[in-house]
């Protein structure tokens, strides 16, 4: 680790002193214990929440998508707006898992497992709209290239929709493929404390023979290394090509050269804020306080107000391209934005996104987790509404004022919404259960961080076991760090 | 043939450092050293040379970006040229999109393969991992010859680095 060469004003990562042991034991706890009545009574209602979105999908794909609010003016609303609403925040994810990653970012260790899995869910719930905006998803294996009997028609390779498919897939199995490359340690970690029976058969066919071994720790360090660097350019590209099927149609209002790095950032900046929400929340259930302590907190809210301001310079570049360009139909839409019927849409997204993150240049707000959850959400909600304004009110007054219209989302198309809220908790939910959340085997390469070599408390032998596996034999003069280092067995410590 | 291994464990990353180094400077056989998390500066210590793996994702990669222009080229201007607007029918700037995803995927999906199958990981494997070593030890196994003398004196290294516990296990060759 070479922690010899940091300043002497750098702050341990983890905040408390801990042995190898007791973080092994800490982070594998909530998965050993029985689920507190809490975890049934949030499950119970993810699940439900669930099962209403499933109904009401069924019935929209059973009865045709004329059950939503569209009509032939506005043609994309809410549908498309919760999906890159959810592709949006599956940014955060591999932004902390690899580009962290990169810039040797050491705190992102604690975090990163549960972004990822966040990132994941987040997807899975993004994908769900296109499909069924499909009108038919039986059928959606026809946006993929394959010879077929109609002559071999082709997809279409010019389309940013076909682009939008290779994207999110690949982004997909990309990230699911990182986040269980880093969990094999771990997974192997479980599999040697969990005594025999279904947990120790099923863990050790997922930890695929992980021994610990230097050898293949080596290479798979130069793996995690590569899939960090190809994760990198992937987690920007995917938003890119989600603005880029707004940025190369006609619009005014979508028709703008910035839409890529403004919906990155847009992206980023909604991802971290559901990190932050997902993390407040599990690091007081799960006592992870000192594992992901304030600082990681205050990081991340430092990143939201960086993000933040990209997102507040893209809003008042857009209008004052508006105005420059003399474009009399980009005028209008930006005009329309703000002062139109959906002014009030337009102006509770200024005030989410533009007003409310700069709360974070006070000390005082960056480190009371309570401020934080509340801003992660007004700035979710303000994400949302960003998606909803850039979608409808550029559709619903196009250039013939005609067929202008107005368009209010249906129950159906709200209750799909929430439904997915429904299989991103059931999804997360499970997740703190059965993995975990917290990527130990990372956790314990900087647990020295910034401590002095002596300071990590060692316990030798002193803690029984937790394998059935015999102990080797004791050294002849085993003695030699026994006594002098042994702590407080983990006993003492609450987990 | 078996061969006798000895295994030394260690209860911190700084001894099990020292013993590697101590371990190959006295010129016994490493045969491997286990620990929870991956060590940095392990490498040099062992003496391992840099991993290839990054080839077969430079590799992967290449194909990754032929495979997908090959396939854009084949299904836009050979087997079903559409003309949209009297635009080429090989418009590759459009083209950039698709085939960077399937480089990364290319890229991603085999190295993540060759590396499973280079360090022979692969779901019903019977490997056991060594005792407390994905938790809080550090082993080395030592491949010291056969000689009871050779044993005592790779035992002596061993200990004088810290290590708590020895055993001495039969490995198949």
């Amino acid at each position: 680790m070479s922690n010899q060469h940091l300043s002497p004003l750098r702050v341990p990562l983890v905040s408390e002193a801990r042995t190898l042991g007791q973080l092994t034991e800490e982070i594998c706890a909530p998965m050993e214990r029985p689920p507190t009545w809490k975890w049934w009574a949030a499950f119970a209602i993810a699940v439900s929440i669930l099962g209403t979105g499933a109904g009401i999908v069924a019935y929209q794909v059973g009865t045709g998508i004329g059950v939503w609010g569209l009509n032939k003016t506005v043609g994309w609303a809410f549908d498309i707006t919760n999906f890159v609403f959810w592709v949006g925040i599956g940014h955060a994810g591999t932004l902390i898992s690899a580009i962290l990653f990169l810039f040797r970012q050491k705190w992102r260790t604690s975090i990163n497992r549960a972004a990822e899995a966040m990132t994941l869910f987040a997807v899975m719930c993004a994908a769900l709209f296109p499909v069924i905006h499909m009108g038919r998803p039986w059928l959606a294996f026809w946006v993929l290239p394959y010879p077929n009997t109609r002559g071999s028609l082709w997809v279409n390779f010019r389309s940013p929709l076909l682009w939008d498919v290779f994207a999110i897939s690949t982004y997909f199995t990309v990230s699911a493929v990182f986040w269980y490359v880093g969990l094999i340690p771990d997974l192997a970690t479980v599999r040697d404390r969990a005594k025999a029976g279904i947990r120790k058969a099923v863990f050790k066919v997922l930890s695929l023979g992980w021994t610990g071994s230097h050898r293949t720790w080596s290479r798979y360090e130069t793996v995690y290394l590569l899939l960090a660097g190809l994760a990198t350019p992937l987690v920007l590209s995917v938003h890119t090509i989600v603005s880029m099927d707004f940025a190369t149609s006609v619009i005014p209002g979508w028709h703008t050269t910035i839409f890529p790095p403004y919906f990155v950032a847009g992206a980023v900046f909604s991802g971290f804020a559901m990190v932050l929400t997902l993390m407040i929340i599990t690091r007081v259930v799960l006592g992870y306080e000192h594992l992901i302590t304030i600082r990681h907190l205050e990081n991340m809210t430092k990143v939201i107000i960086v993000t933040g301001g990209i997102v507040s310079l893209a809003y008042g570049t857009e209008v004052f391209i508006a105005w420059y360009s003399g474009n009399e139909y980009e005028r209008y839409a930006f005009l329309n934005r703000a002062f139109g019927p959906y002014a009030w849409a337009y102006w509770t997204m200024v005030t989410c996104n533009v007003v409310s993150p700069h709360l974070f240049w006070f000390k005082k707000i960056r480190t009371s987790p309570a401020a934080i959850f509340v801003l992660s959400l007004v700035i979710n909600v303000g994400m949302w509404f960003e998606r909803f304004v850039i979608i409808v009110t550029s559709l619903h007054r196009d250039f013939l004022p005609s067929s202008w219209s107005m368009y209010t989302p249906t129950a159906v198309e709200v209750g799909t919404f929430i439904g997915t809220f429904g299989l991103f908790f059931t999804l997360f939910l499970l997740f703190v259960r059965v993995l975990p959340i917290i990527s130990i085997g990372e956790v314990k390469s900087v647990l020295g961080f910034a401590r002095e070599p002596g300071e990590v408390p060692a316990d030798s032998g002193t803690r029984k076991p937790a394998h059935s596996a015999p102990e080797p034999l004791p050294a002849a003069q085993g003695s030699m760090a026994a006594p002098a280092l042994a702590m407080a067995t983990r006993k003492d410590v609450p987990v | 043939m078996s061969a006798s291994v000895l295994i030394g464990y260690f209860d911190s990353e700084e001894k099990v450092l020292d013993a590697t180094r101590a371990v190959r400077e006295a010129g016994y056989a490493l045969h491997d050293v286990y620990t929870p998390y991956a060590v940095h500066g392990m490498d040099d210590a062992m003496g391992l040379r840099p991993s290839r793996l990054t080839w077969v994702c430079f590799g992967a990669g290449l194909t990754g970006a032929a495979a997908a222009l090959s396939l854009q080229y084949y299904t836009s201007v050979v087997s079903w040229p559409l003309n949209v607007g009297g635009k080429p029918f090989n418009s590759f700037p459009a083209f950039i999109p698709v085939s960077f995803e399937l480089t990364v995927l290319f890229a991603a999906l085999t190295t993540v393969a060759a590396f499973l199958i280079r360090a022979k990981l692969f779901p019903g494997n019977k490997r056991v991992a060594l005792p407390r070593v994905t938790d809080d030890r550090f082993a080395i196994a030592v491949e010291p010859r056969e000689a009871p003398a050779d044993m005592a004196a790779a035992e002596d290294v061993l200990r004088r680095h810290g290590a708590v516990e020895m055993a001495r296990v039969e490995v198949a060759s």
